[in-house]
């Protein structure tokens, strides 16, 4: 739960990225404290994935700054960065367990990276995380084995491997049906009340952000449009907030000129 | 016309950009094959030995069967074309020389190249597509260290071998050809064979074959890691990385024999 005394364990200033030309988000700021589920959500295109990515340092930014566990990830060299890679875990969309490994091989490969330990050890602590995500007994089996929710579940076992600190995933109810998807947004809430983990969520679910989240961070076009509890979004009046919580479709106003230029590829009044 | 020179000029932006690219990616191989122990992230001995299996061994098989066609097939050439002379019994010191310096390296390269070359590509670019190479980096398992710098060990152990094996096989294939033709015992081809060929010849070979393994690696894993759009895009990369090395090491061949010849 939230409290105010605790660390911001991310500090993201003035984030400004872009895609070839395209600039993807404009100036982000966002604050995630210790023990708190931030749920960022937006609509397709918003640019919430691409922040996500940003924050796992997989991109480098054009400008601003990211700050896990109080250090700037953004001005670290390659070792640094290595290290802080033992202190994250992400879940990604699609689940991305490595499709030559075995499920229990997937789960220990952060271990035989980081920790060399006897292989003994190693195989114990990919069970107690497949009991903790309850995929006891498919250790075994190849990813392609696996359904959509079990894919989900080893790749969170991966990710919580070596107890994280912090904690991202993408779309964890994306392409499940509402039971799984309920029983995923329960293994969030366990993990961050028993491993006290600070634990970011991309999703665009309503429900299962409403279910999990401490506090909502809303994207739009590479924006933030507002950051608070789940009431306080809920009762917003902000008129896209409240397209994007009622399944509004948008209504943007179409700009005649623009339309004609975009349509020509010429500039109106340019043509003789 | 104006955009046609933009199209030029920007292909050949992309083409340059493309093999300082290739360039990197060699350079940061050889690093992590080099320094990767020093800096706690050594490149996994049983990851350049499943690729052995994968490269290597497999291709055994197909690379031999080649190799004795080619070396068959210079026999019946040779044996026509010199029989007007009366000098069929140049054929041996042709095929040995020919085999050694220039069919083996290059049989082994075009068949490396259609069968790891399009592995490699497909595997990288489907791991790019499913965001595996992404876990990677999470992970802190720098994506070159894990997939490029393996599978180059790999083939520099690889092709020189299945040369040398490709070498034995072409001459063998010649021996049989010739046996049959002239009468010629094969232990006698053979030891004549090897009386005619020098060091020079098996090296020139050998170095061809080292030239095209880094080829071989390089375009596929630059095609591999550049995937975008999907299976199809998965399928375009797997194609363009089979004719790039091909091509390339016919190129790389034809220069390479050019200035080996000269010394």
């Amino acid at each position: 739960m939230q409290n105010d005394n605790a660390p911001n364990l991310i500090h993201v200033k003035d984030l400004v990225t872009h895609y070839g030309d395209n600039k993807i988000l404009n100036g982000v700021s966002l604050d995630v404290t210790q023990g708190e589920i931030m749920v960022i959500m937006g609509g397709s295109g918003s640019g919430k994935s691409t922040l996500l990515r940003y924050m796992l340092g997989l991109n480098k930014p054009t400008s601003g700054c990211i700050e896990l566990l109080g250090k700037d990830i953004t001005a670290m060299t390659e070792n640094q960065l290595h290290q802080m890679k033992k202190k994250i875990g992400v879940s990604f969309q699609g689940g991305a367990l490595f499709g030559s490994m075995t499920v229990a091989e997937n789960i220990q490969l952060p271990l035989i990276e980081h920790a060399r330990l006897d292989e003994n050890t190693m195989r114990i602590m990919s069970q107690m995380k497949l009991e903790v995500v309850n995929l006891a007994g498919f250790e075994d089996l190849m990813p392609s084995q696996l359904s959509g929710g079990m894919i989900k579940r080893a790749a969170l076992a991966r990710a919580i491997i070596l107890d994280p600190p912090l904690l991202f995933f993408d779309e964890p109810s994306a392409g499940l049906d509402p039971v799984v998807s309920a029983e995923l947004d329960e293994l969030i809430l366990r993990l961050r009340d028993a491993m006290k983990m600070t634990i970011v969520v991309v999703t665009h679910e309503l429900d299962s952000a409403f279910k999990i989240a401490d506090r909502i961070t809303i994207l739009d076009r590479g924006e933030i449009l507002m950051c608070g509890t789940v009431d306080e979004v809920k009762n917003s009046d902000n008129q896209r907030i409240h397209n994007l919580l009622h399944r509004k479709p948008r209504r943007d106003r179409v700009d005649v000129d623009e339309y004609l230029q975009r349509l020509t590829g010429q500039t109106l009044g340019s043509t003789p | 016309m104006k955009q046609k020179i933009e199209k030029i000029g920007r292909m050949t932006v992309a083409a340059v950009e493309e093999l300082g690219y290739g360039a990197k990616l060699f350079a940061e191989s050889v690093y992590w094959l080099l320094m990767g122990r020093f800096n706690n992230q050594p490149v996994g001995v049983s990851l350049v030995l499943a690729q052995i299996v994968q490269i290597g061994v497999t291709a055994t098989p197909i690379v031999l069967v080649l190799c004795f066609s080619v070396g068959m097939m210079l026999a019946i050439q040779g044996l026509e074309t010199l029989k007007p002379y009366g000098a069929q019994a140049q054929v041996v010191t042709g095929i040995a020389i020919s085999v050694t310096r220039e069919f083996a390296a290059l049989i082994t390269g075009i068949i490396v190249a259609g069968r790891s070359g399009s592995a490699i590509a497909a595997r990288i670019g489907t791991m790019m597509e499913s965001q595996e190479v992404d876990a990677l980096q999470v992970i802190g398992i720098n994506p070159v260290r894990y997939l490029a710098a393996p599978t180059l060990l790999a083939m520099l152990v690889s092709m020189p071998l299945l040369t040398i094996f490709g070498d034995l096989m072409g001459m063998l294939g010649g021996a049989v050809y010739t046996s049959y033709e002239l009468g010629m015992p094969v232990s006698v081809y053979m030891s004549r064979s090897f009386d005619v060929i020098n060091v020079f010849d098996l090296m020139q070979g050998i170095y061809k074959s080292i030239i095209f393994a880094i080829l071989i690696v390089i375009v596929s894993v630059l095609n591999g890691f550049q995937v975008k759009g999907g299976a199809e895009g998965v399928g375009m990369a797997t194609t363009r990385s089979v004719v790039m090395s091909i091509s390339l090491i016919i190129i790389a061949d034809m220069i390479f024999t050019f200035f080996l010849t000269m010394i």
